[in-house]
């Protein structure tokens, strides 16, 4: 629901595809030494404003170190990096018009709610009137008001957080930086939060940028995500386009759950959604010897992938198609990257344009509103498959050891060469 | 393991134990108001010695010498020691890091006598005349050292991202210091500071090195007066002593507890709003 969400208002707020518009931040060829070790390898990144961008990562990836480059906390090894055109690396800390919401929360804790507010207003010497104007319009963002007087120590963990945020955003900055804002929290405050700090971000029009290692944190509120990985980023795409178009096996399995199916690349073929159930290629699937003979067809396909297939054989399932833009060259090792939720069971042969595998069911993982079904394949291998479940359980018509069959659509998978 | 908690055997070794570490102290105070001025004789209850106490210049001076010795050596001994602590901890792995940490403890395991006679072999090569001054420099060098201490294991804990927050929100390093920093370790450098004051009121041996004629600490006194024989006004004055000791005892554990009770308020308060 949420990335049907997203990409509604993708389509109207997508500044990363325009040539025009000018970044707010960019990182230049930036790398970040501590010794021998590398935090960040020469990575380029812009992000514009009014984004809400999440630097996604495994600890250790160097999302923490970019979000601490920003803030200026860290200095850079070499590279640039820009804020609003201006480059960075001779203004410290309190001169960048940035601020930042930090993991621990770090409230001052000789100082009462409203004080750690106030903190930033009164560094720039503005008056008692406009701070307190500002603390109560702050304290009332985050529906504090009650307990302006309290010590950070009296309030909940929720409350805190709400503090932090309240303080970050006391001073109007250009950007806000959040180390991972929601960590501390339980997952339900957690998951509101996450709203609340959607819709603080629209109706104050500024730009967050985010770090977590939660994907459905970074998926719930992001415009883009950048998944980190080796002090690099991997990818920078809109949630859902990282979901369903990962660029590599990392990002794939990186992002939500994700069966990996290893092959060799054979060929085009031509396909034709219209007709599809004419082509007959389904039933070509079932034995290796469907392989030489889709290669053989694909010798006369159309090389055009647009408009056409690519097929695959694997050791032992045979002949699997798949769409895909990729330009590839015959035998290219190719993994299909098929999630759970796309891959059909059923205890019959299905009819109809579809991969099709054979196995057992091995497991099955019920976690209430969906069941994981793991099957196993004639070669021990597993695949999930993923099934609502819209009916009680006591009418579950698949169970263990049961022979079926896995299929999934042609447009299901992706094809990944790295 | 609750059965025997006042068995015969726990309650002997209680007596055994605070009878070992009281009874002096109790029979200084009890004879601190004897009439007799044998010291070891009971000759009738009489408060004379206190009033005696206070007209005898000797032991005045000395304590009010003592005081500013203290004072000023804790004060001083505090700023540097809390400087020290805070470059060992906050100034990251320069070169000879160790070398230098290793220069700031070892003071504490140095027998005091060396301490004592190279300050005096110090205050004599240069000339310096020796009395308060002395005394005062002599012992910052050496409580300097266990300020260091204590202030860098508060130092250690010390969420170094509250000071980055004061940064971010437009401080520069040294106002950060004062408005975060130093309130938040703020009892660490008290503790340090009554430390230091104590060591200072109780050294007898780097004292006795480095004071000078006119130049005499309580300690100082009192090890000499018994020397001479001992007087029941040295009673008195101990027992003087104990009861301000006592007195911040009491008072240190008050606010202690008192501390306490507040942090769990605060926690069922944090509790109760969530």
């Amino acid at each position: 629901m949420n990335s049907a969400n997203k990409t509604q208002t993708d389509n109207l707020f997508t500044p990363w595809l325009s040539n025009s518009v000018e970044p707010l931040i960019r990182f230049e060829n930036v790398t970040k030494k501590y010794g021998d070790f590398t935090a960040i390898d020469n990575l380029s990144l812009s992000i514009y404003e009014r984004e809400f961008f999440s630097l996604l990562g495994p600890s250790g990836c160097g999302k923490t170190t970019l979000m601490r480059l920003l803030a200026g906390f860290e200095t850079v090894t070499s590279g640039k990096v820009f804020i609003g055109g201006v480059e960075m690396s001779n203004i410290p800390p309190n001169k960048r018009p940035v601020n930042m919401m930090f993991q621990s929360y770090a409230l001052f804790p000789h100082m009462s709610i409203a004080e750690n507010i106030a903190f930033g207003l009164k560094q720039e010497k503005r008056s008692k009137k406009e701070i307190q104007r500002r603390v109560d319009e702050m304290l009332a963002l985050v529906q504090l008001e009650a307990m302006a007087g309290r010590k950070p120590q009296q309030l909940s963990g929720g409350q805190r957080q709400r503090v932090a945020l309240a303080r970050s955003l006391a001073k109007k900055p250009k950007l806000l930086l959040l180390d991972e804002p929601l960590g501390a929290l339980d997952k339900k405050l957690r998951e509101k939060t996450q709203f609340e700090l959607m819709n603080i971000q629209e109706e104050l029009g500024m730009t967050f940028v985010i770090v977590t290692h939660d994907q459905e944190e970074a998926m719930t509120v992001s415009s883009r995500i950048a998944v980190m990985g080796h002090g690099q980023v991997m990818q920078v795409d809109t949630p859902d386009m990282i979901y369903e178009m990962p660029n590599s096996r990392y990002i794939a399995d990186f992002i939500g759950d994700v069966n990996f199916i290893e092959g060799e690349f054979l060929g085009y073929k031509a396909y034709s959604a219209v007709d599809s159930t004419e082509a007959g290629i389904g039933s070509e699937t079932e034995s290796l010897a469907a392989i030489e003979l889709a290669t053989d067809q694909s010798t006369a396909a159309s090389t055009d992938a647009s408009n056409s297939l690519a097929s695959f054989t694997t050791v032992v399932h045979g002949e699997l198609l798949a769409n895909s833009e990729k330009v590839l060259s015959e035998h290219d090792q190719v993994w299909l990257a098929l999630r759970p939720e796309k891959v059909e069971i059923s205890k019959t042969k299905p009819t109809g344009d579809y991969n099709m595998i054979q196995g057992k069911v091995w497991d099955i993982g019920y976690i209430g509103n969906t069941s994981t079904y793991h099957v196993q394949l004639f070669d021990g291998s597993i695949i999930k498959a993923q099934r609502v479940n819209r009916n009680r359980l006591n009418k579950r018509s698949i169970t263990w050891e049961d022979e079926v069959w896995l299929y999934w659509n042609f447009d299901a998978s992706v094809v990944l060469t790295e | 393991m609750n059965v025997n908690r006042f068995s015969w055997f726990n309650i002997t070794s209680l007596t055994l134990g605070f009878a070992f570490l009281y009874i002096p102290i109790l029979l200084l105070i009890v004879f601190s108001f004897n009439e007799s001025k044998l010291v070891t004789v009971w000759g009738g209850f009489s408060t004379k010695w206190y009033t005696s106490l206070l007209q005898n210049d000797g032991f005045m001076d000395a304590a009010w010498m003592t005081l500013k010795v203290a004072v000023v050596s804790a004060t001083i001994a505090t700023v540097l020691g809390t400087m020290a602590a805070l470059v060992m901890i906050r100034g990251g792995l320069f070169r000879g890091r160790t070398l230098f940490s290793g220069m700031i403890y070892a003071p504490l395991v140095m027998p005091e006598v060396i301490t004592g006679l190279s300050l005096l072999l110090l205050f004599v090569a240069v000339g310096w005349d020796r009395g308060f001054w002395t005394i005062t420099v002599a012992h910052i060098t050496f409580s300097m050292c266990y300020v260091a201490v204590v202030v860098s294991s508060r130092l250690v804990t010390f969420d170094q991202s509250l000071e980055e927050a004061a940064l971010d929100l437009g401080c520069n390093k040294v106002s950060a210091f004062f408005q975060i920093t130093l309130p938040i370790i703020a009892p660490s450098i008290v503790a340090a500071w009554l430390l230091a004051f104590t060591l200072s009121l109780d050294d007898l041996v780097i004292a006795s090195f480095t004071s000078g004629p006119g130049a005499t600490t309580l300690p100082m006194k009192i090890y000499s007066q018994v020397r001479l024989g001992l007087s029941p006004e040295i009673n008195a004055l101990s027992t003087i002593l104990i009861v301000i000791v006592s007195c911040g005892v009491i008072v240190a554990s008050l606010l202690t507890k008192r501390s306490a009770l507040k942090k769990s308020q605060y926690e069922q308060q944090a509790n109760a709003s969530a």
